[in-house]
């Protein structure tokens, strides 16, 4: 009997057992399934977090303050120290201080009431300098950004986010409307375009205002800052700009041992090695239940492989009778487990990227199929079906053809 | 006679059933020449199954030895014994035997597949052998779609299909209402006419009485009648 005749007698035996087969593969199929999208998912994560720190900017570097140690020796966790000021930002922007630097935007500020006539919102409101809707690689959707003349003049003017500008106005054009903040009173004249939310912070629900007009208006006097965003000149250049930005800020302020250094000074790359790292992390944790999930798939194939075998014996012994040796017989029971693998796998894998198609649309999560996963998880659904169908198929062979004749 | 099929030489068979011994054959000698037709009776637990097990290749005795067309069958492994019940045997069940969920058909083809014949060929002996038995009209039905009658023709089919040595039929009429079973034993004798060797199992006596000679077995031994009984 040659495999195509085994292949199709196998195939037979399946079809004829529609229910039971059909169940089988079900318990494979969800195994392949979840380990296509779980990979799937974690991937998607990946690449959402990448895009979202590509999207702060590109070849960015981010200065916070350090720690801050107050009169009484008390320290402050990182960030709460008010060492950073619009000065320093001035310094890094200085072309002779920091060459391979291309643009410097400090931010300061923190979550204000607005309100528009009776609509009132609440939101980051950040001062900044004209250099930042381009150092954050941002564009308008309508109106101007803060220009050198609103830093200069403290101008009452504001940009706002593409959220906020919806919930102050709604469908209006906000550009040319007054909004109200810590008791002032601004012109919108830009609204920003939307780059979509991210883990950390929602992008486009803030609002914007002059830095000098933060300082006197919103932060009483205040010239710290809580942010400086620098942009390299090119990626090549952003470890130059790193070392510039360092020695600047540590002759600024006067400092002359690495250790007593007030601000930390991030990387991108820092940024994605971590989150891609718990990305990947969370990821094979993830594979390792959906692996579980196969392996019960499994177990499932060999118990209907077993039933089979007990079913069928009057078949086996009628085969045996006509002429099957031993070996025909295994080879027809590991086929016949090998195709209720199979068709979980490819049934599975069906599911699994229909499932990454739908699933991002419902819950706002992307899922990127990986081609590799994929093809594992299929050869690894086949391998199920053949390993698992190895002690059925065993003892099916071993089956005396006169005992399995006469059994009713 | 012009040849020998089988022969049996003081073949027994005994079973162990936790300490007790159970001789379920003892001494069978027994030669059956080319083209006999042979009915074997006995009451049930005469060791008449177990006689036709032995016959058919689905067992081996424990003691004697059993040439079938002058092979020693206790020297074969069980891959060697698979092709002699493939080549030199065909069976026929009082239960059929017919796979359910295959036509007609894909039945009687069967042994042709595990001789490893090609397809064509497969079928173009499968359809003769269908329509020897007078069924080529059903060729394309599954079991459940044929009588009683009809289902054991196609299981005489399937027997016939390999041009076996031996044809062993065990109560091959006990499943079937009067009328097929003339439709049956009709068939046998018709296959005896045309130099068969058949080898018939069987309680009923006007079963019996068709065939050329009737052995007898009881108590796991045959009463073998001093000559064979001519039709």
């Amino acid at each position: 009997m040659n495999w195509l005749d085994t292949l199709r007698t196998g195939w037979e035996a399946v079809r004829t057992h529609r229910l039971r087969s059909l169940l089988t593969v079900v318990g494979i199929l969800i195994g392949i399934a979840s380990v296509i999208l779980t990979i799937g998912f974690g991937q998607g994560a990946q690449a959402e977090v990448r895009a979202q720190i590509g999207a702060l900017g590109s070849n960015l570097l981010i200065v916070t303050p350090g720690s801050s140690t107050d009169a009484a020796g008390l320290r402050g966790g990182s960030g709460s120290a008010t060492t950073l000021t619009l000065d320093d930002a001035d310094v890094l922007a200085s072309a002779e201080v920091a060459p391979d630097v291309a643009g410097v935007a400090p931010v300061s500020g923190g979550p204000q009431s607005l309100s528009a006539g009776d609509v009132n919102w609440t939101a980051t409101v950040n001062g900044t300098t004209p250099s930042w809707v381009e150092v954050r690689n941002r564009s308008l959707g309508s109106g101007r950004f803060l220009t050198d003349q609103d830093l200069e003049n403290e101008a009452a003017v504001m940009v706002l986010g593409p959220d906020t500008a919806g919930e102050l106005f709604g469908l209006r054009d906000p550009v040319g409307q007054t909004v109200m903040a810590g008791g002032a009173a601004f012109t919108v004249v830009g609204v920003l375009d939307s780059v979509g939310s991210s883990s950390s912070a929602d992008e486009d629900d803030l609002a914007l205002v002059p830095a000098t007009t933060a300082s006197s208006r919103l932060a009483a006097g205040s010239a710290s800052v809580s942010t400086i965003y620098v942009e390299a000149a090119s990626a090549g250049r952003l470890s130059a700009a790193y070392q510039e930005v360092d020695a600047a800020l540590a002759t600024a302020h006067g400092l002359t041992a690495a250790d007593e250094a007030d601000y930390t000074i991030s990387t991108q790359e820092s940024l994605v090695e971590t989150a891609t790292e718990t990305d990947r992390t969370l990821t094979i944790l993830l594979a390792g239940i959906a692996g579980i999930s196969l392996v019960v798939g499994g177990i499932g194939v060999m118990n209907i492989m077993l039933v089979s075998v007990t079913e069928r014996i009057r078949e086996i012994g009628l085969r045996k009778a006509l002429g099957a040796t031993p070996a025909v017989i295994r080879r027809q029971f590991l086929l016949e487990a090998s195709v209720l693998g199979l068709a979980g796998g490819l049934l599975g894998a069906g599911l699994g990227i229909l499932g990454a198609e739908l699933l991002p649309r419902l819950i706002d999560q992307p899922v990127e199929v990986s081609v590799p996963a994929t093809v594992g998880a299929i050869a690894m659904a086949l391998g199920i079906g053949v390993g698992f169908g190895v002690y059925p198929a065993g003892r099916a062979a071993r089956l005396a053809p006169i005992d399995a004749l006469r059994s009713e | 006679m012009t040849g020998v099929v089988l022969q049996l030489d003081a073949v027994g068979k005994s079973y162990r059933t936790g300490t007790l011994r159970v001789d379920a054959l003892r001494g069978i000698d027994l030669g059956i020449g080319v083209g006999e037709y042979v009915a074997i009776m006995g009451p049930s637990g005469s060791g008449k199954s177990t006689l036709m097990h032995i016959l058919g290749c689905l067992d081996t005795p424990t003691s004697g030895t059993y040439r079938l067309v002058g092979v020693d069958v206790g020297e074969l492994t069980e891959d060697e014994l698979a092709e002699v019940r493939n080549r030199l045997v065909g069976f026929v069940f009082q239960q059929f035997n017919l796979l359910a969920h295959l036509t007609a058909l894909r039945n009687v083809e069967l042994p042709l597949a595990y001789a490893g014949v090609p397809g064509d060929e497969r079928r173009r002996r499968a359809l003769a052998a269908l329509d020897r038995v007078g069924l080529s009209d059903r060729v394309g039905h599954r079991p459940r779609e044929l009588s009683g009658g009809q289902q054991q023709r196609v299981a005489i089919a399937r027997a016939l299909v390999t041009d076996p040595a031996l044809i062993l039929a065990d109560e091959p009429t006990g499943n079937l209402d009067s009328r097929s079973t003339r439709d049956v034993l009709a068939l046998f004798d018709e296959l005896h006419d045309q130099g068969r060797t058949l080898v018939l199992i069987t309680h009923e006596e006007e079963v019996a009485a068709r065939a050329q000679r009737v052995l007898r077995i009881h108590d796991g031994g045959l009463r073998v009648p001093a000559q064979a009984v001519r039709r």
